[in-house]
């Protein structure tokens, strides 16, 4: 009757603190990380990653910029810089086309943040590059291809 | 492995309050092999958040694809010499880290 305590109390011997902590029922893995978007981030493909964010089809749109080199040396830093002049831009998503998974990073803007972030991120081969971006309820994208001479995934 | 401090500058010229991040984590993808072949498992920050006095200036969230030691630079409107700058990130085993910072 009392398996599932003890395979409780197993785990938890195992993963340490954490785990204790999870097995009593203070700390759940789902609750710390209940806004993770994991089918967004688990996207194999273009058009899941798209339909996980809600995104359909994208307008491609010359509003949204992306700032990185062309040719990237090493994969496993690549600066990304993403800028929208689209009024009322509140999302910014960068996906990787060759990636394992397509979506890189997000974020969400409120009221009174720039739609300019950068940020840094890995690359295992040469792919396109997607920004896209929410602004007035509509989602925009543009498209840059980064050349990679050194993939940065397999370390 | 245990994640030291975020290293963050906060800097305001009058109308607009420029942050950059720089965490520190080993965003580990999952892909990986170690020695014996084998998978080193993901360990990546999932979420991030930036508040200015409070108030929430940038939500992120992250796949393994960023970079190790994650690097992050944005804008907002607003914010004063002095004020605080808070950012915060969770990873996908759940642990955390909160640095603060002073807009200068």
């Amino acid at each position: 009757m009392n398996s599932q305590r003890r395979e409780a109390l197993k785990s938890g011997g195992a993963l340490g603190l954490f785990g204790v902590l999870v097995a009593a029922g203070l700390i759940t893995p789902e609750v710390a990380q209940a806004a993770w978007d994991k089918a967004a981030f688990d996207a194999k493909t273009m058009d899941d990653a798209l339909k996980a964010l809600g995104a359909g089809k994208p307008a491609d749109s010359k509003d949204v910029q992306i700032n990185a080199p062309d040719i990237a040396e090493n994969g496993a830093v690549v600066p990304v810089a993403v800028k929208s002049t689209l009024p009322g831009t509140e999302f910014i998503a960068i996906l990787i086309e060759k990636n394992p998974s397509m979506l890189a990073a997000s974020f969400t803007l409120p009221e009174g943040t720039a739609a300019d972030v950068s940020t840094r991120v890995k690359m295992g081969q040469t792919s396109n590059v997607f920004a896209l971006v929410k602004a007035g309820g509509s989602f925009y994208m543009t498209t840059k291809e980064i050349k990679v001479t050194l993939g940065g995934c397999g370390g | 492995m245990a994640a030291g401090p975020m290293r963050i500058r906060a800097a305001s010229n009058g109308t607009e309050t420029e942050v950059k991040i720089l965490m520190s984590h080993d965003m580990e993808t999952g892909q990986r092999k170690d020695a014996s072949g084998a998978l080193i498992p993901a360990h990546h920050i999932t979420e991030i958040t930036a508040t200015h006095n409070g108030r929430v200036v940038l939500a992120g969230q992250f796949g393994p694809a960023v970079s190790k030691n994650p690097y992050l630079q944005f804008k907002f409107k607003g914010g004063a010499k002095g004020d605080k700058v808070s950012v915060s990130w969770v990873d996908n085993k759940g642990e955390k880290r909160t640095d603060e910072v002073v807009v200068s």
